[in-house]
């Protein structure tokens, strides 16, 4: 099971932060599942201008290729102007339309406040769904309060993000179980 | 008689012989992921004149190889290659789906192919496409920010160096023609240009204004989707004043055939799929690709039987004038191909042609 873990800030430590955790604990649960953590800020992609993704190359060809050989994607944004960021949005940009099928993805959340618990669900599902993923349902959703120092400080956030982590890789491994034994029914 | 009645006689197309049959090649060069091994790119240039001579052979009307730059594709050079084919055959129409004309100049695409017509005694055509695959704007040197204006631009003028012998032109992308010669001239009066559309209407519609046959290209779906692409087409080329009923529709897409659907599908599958997956980094769901056995979809996979009544079906539906059959994708092999074009050409050719032949007396 590949899975890779989108950090998709290009500012700021606290999305990194959650999601530095969230793989470590998938790692811990699963340790033969194999986790890239990719951090936004770290890379140099450029915008996304119509292409295969196969067609990009430096970082840009690199973080596509891997969020299309991955089974599972965890999804780690921030949330700016009640919106996910542009560094994101220009990830699925420079994806193929049905770049998620057959994939199960899962979203975090960091935000400084509270108001903004619904815009995963209002700005981000439409977008996975669209593009195919098998959404796990449940998301995390961390405020700045959780976070000191590039620490979470909040246990409940901790388990939280414990219980997303198994649920993604429960539901990968389930989903492609069922989607094996479907294939194998067309017999071709 | 108008200029687009003569475009039905140019193609030779007459109704009383029903539907024309055409094979095509994007010129794919792709592994075989039953057998894991891939010809040779010398062996599979001669691999695209041997499916021209067997279609010429077995029936069919008219043999076209696409232009593609990119790995896993033999036929960059497509123009060269149907030299030879026209070299190669005797009666079979030939032609290009597609030249990318948004990536060449209209003048050396227009000698190449009116060189093709004199090599073939008039048997060329050509179909203008804009690239589905993008990667060769930046190998070829262009802007794909120019992709719609490149091809909008290039096809306006080469409809008219295939009108005049002489032309006088500016635009911006090409330097300025001061009543230039462009030669040699065609054998046929003039070449055959259609435009390929990708299966959404927005382009079909162009083709429509621009009163120019179209070429629609079908990967998967049901016969019904593509049905709103031909409308649209016809109601475009209405609006723009021209007669639909003169204006040549061809479709094109995956042909298999074998004793069973069960058997299509199983032999096929793996091609589409692991070709897909290399040539655009997605592969077939099973689950769409097994969908294709249904009479409503549009892919032309099943029994021979099946297939005829698939062909018949889209006939009844787009009223086209040409089917070109894509056989040879993903790493095929050829004595494969061969086998298709042989029952093609024995079994499904003279059935669908029975059936789409308008009588006589229908015609008055």
């Amino acid at each position: 099971m590949k899975v890779v873990a989108l950090s998709s800030s290009n500012v700021g430590t606290k999305t990194r932060t959650v999601m530095e955790y969230i793989t470590q604990s998938v790692m811990k649960q699963e340790p033969e599942v194999e986790i890239e953590l990719i951090d936004l800020a770290e890379v140099d992609m450029v915008f996304s201008d119509g292409r295969n993704y196969t067609e990009y190359t430096g970082d840009t060809g690199r973080i596509t290729r891997a969020l299309m050989e991955a089974d599972a994607i965890i999804i780690g944004t921030p949330i700016f102007q009640a919106s996910i960021p542009a560094t994101l949005k220009n990830v699925f940009d420079l994806l193929p339309v049905n770049a998620f099928r057959d994939k199960v993805v899962s979203m975090v959340a960091t935000a400084g406040s509270a108001k903004h618990y619904l815009i995963p669900q209002q700005h981000l599902q439409p977008i996975l769904s669209y593009m195919k993923a098998q959404v796990v349902q449940p998301y995390a959703f961390v405020e700045e309060k959780d976070l000191h120092r590039n620490q979470i400080v909040n246990d409940d956030v901790i388990q939280r993000l414990d219980r997303l982590a198994e649920d993604t890789i429960v539901l990968t491994r389930t989903y492609s179980e069922i989607r094996e034994a479907a294939d194998a029914a067309y017999g071709f | 008689m108008s200029d687009a009645m003569n475009m039905m006689d140019k193609l030779s197309i007459d109704p009383s012989e029903g539907l024309q049959f055409g094979v095509y090649s994007l010129g794919d060069h792709l592994p075989d992921p039953v057998a894991g091994t891939r010809v040779s790119d010398e062996e599979r240039i001669r691999e695209f004149i041997g499916y021209a001579e067997a279609a010429e052979d077995a029936g069919f009307d008219f043999f076209s190889l696409g232009e593609s730059h990119q790995e896993y594709f033999a036929s960059q050079a497509h123009a060269v290659i149907l030299g030879a084919i026209a070299q190669a055959t005797k009666s079979i129409r030939i032609g290009s789906t597609s030249t990318i004309l948004s990536t060449s100049d209209p003048v050396r695409v227009f000698e190449n192919f009116a060189t093709i017509d004199l090599i073939s005694g008039g048997r060329a055509e050509l179909v203008a496409g804009r690239a589905s695959r993008v990667g060769l704007f930046e190998l070829l040197g262009y802007d794909l920010r120019d992709y719609e204006e490149l091809f909008e631009e290039k096809f306006d003028l080469l409809q008219k160096i295939n009108q005049d012998r002489h032309i006088t032109w500016s635009g911006q992308f090409r330097a300025p023609l001061n009543n230039a010669e462009v030669l040699p001239r065609p054998a046929q009066e003039s070449l055959p240009i259609w435009r390929a559309v990708g299966g959404a209407p927005a382009s079909a519609i162009k083709a429509g204004l621009a009163g120019v046959p179209m070429v629609m290209a079908h990967l998967g779906g049901t016969t019904s989707v593509f049905k709103t692409t031909v409308d649209a087409y016809r109601q475009a080329a209405r609006h723009q004043g021209y007669d639909p009923a003169t204006l040549p529709v061809a479709t094109a897409g995956f042909l298999y055939t074998a004793p069973t659907s069960q058997d299509a599908l199983k032999e096929l599958y793996p091609h589409v799929n692991d070709g897909m997956k290399r040539v655009n980094g997605q592969g077939m769901p099973k689950q769409l690709f097994a969908q294709s056995a249904d009479p409503a979809s549009i892919v032309n996979v099943g029994s021979p039987q099946q297939v005829i009544e698939k062909i018949l079906h889209q006939h009844e539906v787009f009223g086209h004038q040409r089917y070109l059959a894509q056989i040879d994708f993903g790493g095929m092999p050829y004595d494969k191909v061969m086998k298709q074009i042989e029952t093609i050409g024995s079994e499904i050719i003279p059935a669908v042609k029975k059936y789409t032949a308008t009588k006589t007396e229908e015609l008055n």
